[in-house]
């Protein structure tokens, strides 16, 4: 079993997001995380698919999300070729005491606190998978109140766009 | 809905070329009309001249000489009443009604209502007979139906009927089959077929009624998902809430169901959107950017696959449906013939090679002959064509075939090592698969390779002459359902239509009637649905009219939809239901017997205590009279002929045969579900002895 991120690009219609997690569990594959939202072009959707599979599999769910008739593209990124990014929110328990050392903490990942109560702090930080875990493990001795995170979403490097090519056709047409 | 995709009337863009495409989904072009189907199923990609990026379908606003060979399943009809069977021909159909769209041919523009819009595009792509019921929902499009000179609707009785009808009719024709229903339970009850469609890969259109968008989500008066029902067994599928999108969207669904894999795509109209008034435009132009089915094989796969075929020992052509699909028989005769190869064809390709060809050597799977098991088995190369390692071919998967190298040529590159890994994976058409595997394999013939099958072919016909498919008489005196159904074979003959439920039945029409053409046998393979024989019959007559019409039928699946006996009566649509009456649900009975200790759990339909084989609830000849049908039985078989000659002799009304038989007559060969191929029985505890064939 191996980690997969899928950049499907999708247009943008009611009803797809339906469609492709019913087909990711109807061909029995679990969803690490899914994120989707617009992309620089109206019509088109960008869904980041994680999945933890075998190759084989893999490629077959590919070519069964191909089939759909709303997906333009799909792209495997390869993580060392691709920016991968989750953005977490966590409120943590901060009194007067401990809220100086929540506050290092929050410096030391580069995270932002973005609400202030008498006895919470809300922090928000984005990074890799990786670093948020990080993040969440070193902030949890001070009581973790609340924590939200969003799926992956991942670019991969380099100036060539995935959705050039998809979009020219898509173009004409406007 | 996206903007720009209601566009009417664009100009064809500037070609840009293939390597433009991005990798996996290529822009879209012209693909042919759904109308095409009969000659081929899908859209040229290679043929001059090509607006290759051109992003807009066009649908053609004259179909009528798009209908070739509609009547007829005989290919050679086809073929001769089918200018589009050559490639250019195609091509050249599709792009000139592209072209006319631009311009050239008179466009429609009128104010009419969704409905009418509705029943207009329907009347435009060449729909001649819809099968449906109508309902609340659904009302608005039912009243300009009554209408339309060109467009029949025949009223079912059931909405499972309609869609069994649909796929009848499609299976028959190969053009794309309609039906109709209102929301909720009559959307819900277009399921069982939808599904059935989905799984054996046939065109068909099912057009809802919805509750007024303003319902939507409400849980109003019968009111259902039947597009989130459906999304798991249909092609794909729409919700249309607006009046300007109807026309667009019916176009978009016939071409989605009938070109590339074929498949059921449904329509669910919201009724407010039939109710309003729009413009209707025709052609209409519609953008499908990411539907773009490969149908031109790649020349380096066909070359490796032609090499292969010319190099092996014991080579096997694997025939699935997908052949008849394409229209594929006469290239396939030509291939087999060609590399001298046996051809084994699957329950959804009987008809595909005709049975009566010394190649062929018969169907493959649970229930197939020991000489095409076998085959596949011991074969150095299997060659599938449209077909799909389905696990009741390939029976236990990791023992199938061990030696085999795999070439698989399939329109789906999803069914391309789904099951078994492929060697040589070829997507494309199988018609334009075979025709270059034929080329490619005549170059490697001229260049001296030709394959010596003589050894192979020795072994196949000592399988073949010692475990021939057979069956013995009951020892009682009565009747045998194998000799029933071969007999109905023999004296209908091969230039007739055939169809079976699903069960013992079916599998004994599949081995006992020779099948010559494709199109002549028609059944519920992936899906194995009950109840299919009886629509689908109905429905491949009003494809076929002038072609006698055989349901070999269950009593455990006639029951289940036979009230659309009163629909052949009334619309005039005369079948023949050859009901093998063993009383019992017989492959389940067969499976209690084989696998459960003789525990025949609810399989008896008969009246326990009496003394008559079969079931006499109903009695099957009352409740044909009933319906107005004629009803006959047989219960000996020195009547069995002189009783199917006296149906065929009847033309103008259904005949209902009530042909009573043993019911512990089972179905052999058989490979048990779940065990290896190799331990295929050809009947009861007996296995074909492979090492002394190997002599």
């Amino acid at each position: 079993m191996s980690v997969h991120t899928l950049s499907v690009l999708v247009e943008n219609k009611p009803g797809v997001l339906a469609r492709i997690a019913g087909l990711f569990s109807r061909r029995g594959f679990n969803i690490d995380s899914l994120a989707v939202g617009p992309t620089e072009h109206e019509e088109i959707s960008r869904m980041t698919i994680v999945v933890n599979c075998e190759e084989h599999p893999l490629e077959q769910v590919t070519k069964q999300l191909n089939k759909l008739i709303n997906v333009l593209k799909i792209v495997e990124l390869d993580p060392a070729q691709a920016v991968q990014r989750e953005l977490i929110l966590i409120k943590v328990r901060a009194d007067t005491d401990t809220r100086s050392k929540v506050l290092e903490t929050v410096e030391l990942f580069r995270a932002h606190v973005v609400d202030v109560a008498l006895d919470a702090v809300t922090i928000e930080a984005t990074g890799s998978h990786d670093k948020l875990e990080a993040l969440v493990r070193v902030l949890e001795p001070f009581g973790l109140k609340e924590l939200v995170q969003s799926g992956t979403i991942a670019v991969g490097r380099g100036g060539r766009s995935i959705t050039d090519r998809t979009l020219r056709p898509l173009e004409r047409t406007a | 809905m996206t903007e720009q995709t209601s566009q009417v009337h664009p100009s064809p863009q500037a070609a840009s070329g293939p390597a433009d495409q991005p990798p996996g989904k290529s822009p879209s072009h012209p693909g042919p009309s759904p109308l095409d189907i009969p000659a081929r199923p899908a859209p040229p990609k290679a043929a001059p001249p090509r607006p290759a990026s051109s992003v807009q379908h066009t649908a053609p606003a004259q179909q009528g000489a798009s209908q070739p060979g509609a009547h007829s399943p005989r290919p050679s009809a086809q073929a001769a009443s089918a200018p589009q069977t050559a490639g250019s021909g195609a091509a050249g159909g599709a792009t000139s009604q592209a072209a006319g769209a631009a311009g050239q041919l008179p466009a429609i523009k009128a104010k009419v209502s969704g409905a009418q819009a509705l029943v207009m595009a329907m009347e435009q792509i060449g729909v001649e007979v819809v099968f449906g019921i109508p309902g609340g929902a659904v009302l608005p499009a039912y009243d300009p139906l009554l209408d339309s000179d060109k467009i029949r609707h025949i009223l079912v009785r059931h909405e499972q009927g309609a869609g069994h009808a649909a796929t009848g009719y499609a299976q028959a024709t190969g053009r794309v089959g309609v039906c109709m229903a209102t929301s909720g339970p009559g959307a819900t009850n277009l399921v069982t077929p939808l599904a059935d469609a989905y799984m054996d890969s046939v065109p068909v259109v099912a057009i809802t009624g919805q509750v007024p968008s303003s319902l939507i989500g409400t849980d109003g008066f019968q009111e259902a998902d039947i597009s989130g029902i459906t999304l798991p067994i249909t092609k794909h599928n729409f919700l249309v809430t607006k009046p300007e999108d109807i026309a667009r969207t019916v176009a978009e669904a016939f071409h989605l169901a009938g070109t590339g894999r074929p498949g059921p795509v449904l329509v669910d109209i919201a009724k407010d959107a039939m109710q309003a008034m729009t413009e209707f435009t025709w052609p209409v132009s519609y953008d499908l950017p990411g539907y773009h089915p490969v149908t031109r094989p790649h020349s380096r796969q066909v070359r490796e696959a032609a090499r292969m075929i010319t190099d092996a020992k014991k080579p096997v052509l694997y025939v699935g449906g997908g052949v008849v699909k394409a229209d594929a028989a006469a290239e396939l005769m030509q291939l087999a013939e060609l590399t001298g190869a046996p051809v084994v064809t699957t329950l959804m390709a009987r008809g595909a090679f005709p049975d009566s060809h010394r190649q062929h050597l018969g169907m493959p799977g649970m229930h197939g002959t020991v000489a095409a098991v076998g085959a596949l088995q011991k074969a150095d190369l299997i060659v599938a064509l449209g077909a799909r390692f389905d696990d009741r071919v390939t029976g236990k998967l990791d023992t199938f075939a061990p030696e085999a190298l795999i070439v698989h040529a399939d329109i789906d590159p999803a069914e391309i090592s789904k099951n078994r890994r492929a060697d040589v994976p070829i997507v494309g058409d199988c018609k334009e698969v075979i025709a270059d595997l034929i080329a490619a394999v005549q170059a490697e013939h001229a260049s001296g390779h030709k394959g010596d099958h003589a050894e192979w072919w020795a072994q196949l016909d000592q399988w073949r002459s010692r475990y021939p498919v057979g069956y013995t008489d009951p020892d009682d005196g009565s009747l045998a359902p194998q000799y029933v159904i071969e007999r109905i074979g023999k004296l209908v003959g091969p230039d007739a239509i055939y169809l079976a439920g699903v069960g013992q039945h079916q599998m004994w029409a599949a081995q006992f009637i020779g099948y010559e053409h494709p199109r002549t046998w028609i059944n519920s393979g992936g899906a194995g649905t009950m109840g299919f024989a009886v629509p689908a019959a109905l429905g491949a007559k009003v494809g076929v009219p002038d072609v006698q019409v055989w349901a070999i039928d269950g009593d455990g699946c006639f029951q289940m939809t036979n009230q659309e006996l009163a629909t052949c009566v009334i619309e005039g649509i005369s079948v023949k239901i050859a009901i093998i009456n063993n009383g019992s649900l017989g492959m389940v009975r067969q499976w209690q017997t084989l696998f459960y200790d003789e525990r025949y759990s609810n399989t008896n339909l008969g009246d326990k205590k009496a003394e008559v084989a079969g079931t006499r609830v109903p009695d099957f000849v009352k409740l044909a009279e009933a319906y107005g049908c004629i009803g006959l039985r047989c219960e000996a078989k020195e009547d069995v002929d002189s009783i199917i000659e006296q149906a065929m002799a009847i033309n103008d009304q259904p005949v209902v045969i009530d042909f009573v038989v043993h019911k512990d007559a089972m179905v052999w060969p058989m490979v048990a579900a779940g065990t290896s191929n190799d331990d295929i029985k050809f009947a009861r505890g007996m296995a074909p002895d492979w090492e002394a064939m190997d002599e």
